[in-house]
């Protein structure tokens, strides 16, 4: 998906040093959770700390996507009972969350990640397998 | 009706960060959509909105039984029910209709889960681990990761087309070409594979097909039963209502197997499992390991909750997303130079990944998955359609579960289907004096997978040989 973001115009000018990738961690099961690790390549860029609560913000933010509660419950039998078909006119709770979701990568990328030379991909522009971090080139590039 | 044209990405142009707006500046061209470069066996519809399996299997057929047998219910059985029984058959007769037919739709027309294929870098991200953990030399990535999940070790299958680890559950279908999550089976009835995200319109649709096939039943018997009364006979009856023997006969003979379909998948939903895991004995503890299955809550009214009334999760093939620019321009160089690129395809297909970066710019046309393959895929299709096809009347009383098998023996063999596709692309690379590394996992392949594969052999050394 194409961003129109200002950012993503600067980040064209600097060159793409290398990317790391946050894989999926299954360990609760087939809930979208990603590793926490803190990769190698990160080490110079950030610390650990921040890089470990944006991961786990998240996966917690994923996790209250796929929640099974009484409202998702009655979400589902609604849509039972209307043969599916709301779900063509409604917004599904999970795409609620994944607004919520972009809005805080942005928001992440603007404030913690770009002055550091580094930029969060959506998972959901890799199909929820990893989480694309893109390292540029340190040329000391200041916001 | 359109079918997806596909084409390759450019990957020196990796097209993260290319705004719409440069669509506008570069002249007048036509928006293009991921959907028509979509790289699975998959046809779409009113602008990606509609998606459904290179075959159609015999959704035409199930749409035209559903249709006949409604219709002549509703000709021949409802006028007399409703002046001797009851007004309210002909509306519950319709609930039912409306239920199933919508349901089937949206079955067939849904994305079942499909895992969009691993990037370029990702894939060679995963190479690179492996690679790093052995020797210096190329060799293909291992097949199998093990993680564990809920106190259980899971086996995790590298996917040779997608270029990932599948993540549980997820099972490749050979038929579409796509690893698809939560693999159920690839169903033929409704034309589609049933996965994640599409399960809950296929159980929904066979339990409303078992309930009006079963209404339809007793309402044509009850109408034959009260026409034959005082003496007059079933001959008579039958006269009077040739509809109702249409009926009859195709209601008596659907009515065992749907219910019969209806009541597995209830057994599969309450344990939390999936065709093809039952199929394949998964959880079931045969190989000798305590084997339970990890993703079930232990709790049938919570796994049903869990299976149906889950919050749905979105589409991850973004198909009306709008294609970047760069990779645009890119195709519109593949069409120029496709025919030298060929070569150079092959060679890369069966180096992997890490030769395709490393050769990146000896050929501008790369893909992450085999662009052969899908080009033969293509060639491919009368030769699968017969062969999938054939399974259904064989095993025409059990439904869906001809294919499941069928479709789960075409998934276990998939990874060495993909091999045996690269190694007769050795063949003829060899005959055009292109070097190029063996595939190891081509011995076992010769074994199972059966006749699925001796369909796919010849085709594959006719259409290299088509002067491509």
């Amino acid at each position: 998906m194409a961003e129109t973001h200002s950012l993503q115009d600067l980040r064209q000018q600097a060159a793409v040093a290398a990317k790391v990738f946050i894989q999926r961690d299954y360990t609760n099961g087939t809930l979208c959770q990603f590793q926490t690790k803190f990769p190698s390549e990160l080490e110079t860029r950030i610390d650990k700390q921040q890089f470990e609560e944006t991961v786990r913000t998240l996966n917690n933010l994923y996790a209250e996507a796929e929640k099974l509660g009484s409202q998702s419950y009655i979400e589902g039998c609604l849509a039972c009972l209307t043969a599916y078909t709301i779900f063509l006119c409604m917004e599904t709770h999970y795409e609620k969350v994944l607004k919520k979701i972009a809005k805080y990568i942005q928001e992440q990328n603007d404030k913690v990640y770009a002055p550091r030379g580094l930029l969060l991909t959506d998972p959901i522009e890799r199909g929820l397998r990893v989480i694309e971090i893109t390292i540029f080139e340190d040329r000391s590039l200041t916001q | 009706m359109k079918n997806c044209d596909y084409q390759q990405i450019d990957p020196k142009v990796v097209p993260t960060y290319a705004s719409p707006s440069h669509i506008g500046t570069r002249g007048p061209r036509r928006v293009r959509r991921k959907w028509e470069v979509f790289p699975g066996k998959n046809r779409f519809y009113c602008g990606g909105r509609i998606m459904m399996a290179q075959q159609s299997g015999v959704l035409p057929l199930t749409l035209g039984l559903i249709l006949v047998t409604t219709g002549l219910f509703f000709i021949f059985d409802c006028p007399f029910l409703v002046k001797h029984l009851s007004s309210c058959v002909p509306v519950i007769g319709a609930v039912l209709f409306v239920f199933v037919f919508i349901t089937l739709l949206q079955t067939s027309f849904s994305d079942p889960g499909i895992l969009p294929r691993a990037t370029l870098e990702e894939a060679a991200n995963v190479e690179r681990q492996i690679d790093s953990s052995g020797n210096s030399s190329y060799r293909p990535p291992p097949r199998t990761k093990e993680v564990l999940i809920n106190q259980q070790m899971v086996k995790l299958k590298y996917c040779f087309t997608c270029k990932m680890f599948r993540p549980p559950r997820t099972s490749h279908c050979s038929l579409c070409d796509n690893c698809v999550e939560r693999f159920d089976h690839h169903c033929p009835w409704v034309g589609n594979c049933v996965g994640k995200r599409n399960y809950r319109f296929f159980y929904t649709f066979i339990v409303s097909l078992s309930f009006l096939t079963s209404f339809i039943f007793g309402c044509v018997s009850t109408h034959l039963a009260m026409r034959a009364q005082g003496g007059r006979g079933l001959v008579f009856a039958l006269q009077e209502s040739p509809g109702s023997a249409v009926e009859l006969v195709i209601c008596f003979f659907s009515v065992w197997s749907i219910l019969g379909l209806s009541g597995f998948h209830t057994y599969l939903v309450a344990s939390n499992m999936t065709t093809n895991e039952d199929i394949k004995g998964s959880w079931s503890g045969k190989s000798g390991d305590v084997a339970t299955n990890p993703f079930s809550h232990r709790n049938v009214f919570v796994n049903c909750c869990s299976v149906l009334c889950a919050p749905l999760p979105p589409s991850l093939i973004d198909r009306r997303g709008i294609l970047p620019v760069e990779e645009e321009s890119a195709q519109m160089c593949h069409a120029d130079i496709q025919l030298p690129a060929n070569k150079n395809q092959r060679n890369m297909c069966s180096q992997g990944t890490k030769g395709l970066l490393e050769s990146a710019a000896l050929s501008p046309l790369l893909s992450t998955s085999c662009p052969q393959g899908k080009a033969q895929a293509a060639l491919l299709g009368p030769e699968r359609h017969s062969a999938a096809d054939s399974e259904p009347s064989l095993q025409f009383s059990k439904g869906c579960r001809a294919q499941h098998s069928a479709g789960s023996q075409g998934n276990t063999s998939s990874t060495r289907h993909t091999h045996h596709k690269s190694h007769s692309k050795k063949h003829k690379q060899a005959a055009l004096n292109i070097s190029n590394p063996t595939c190891p996992d081509s011995a076992p392949s010769s074994k199972d997978g059966g006749h699925r594969r001796a369909t796919f052999t010849q085709p594959l050394e006719t259409s290299l040989c088509d002067g491509r």
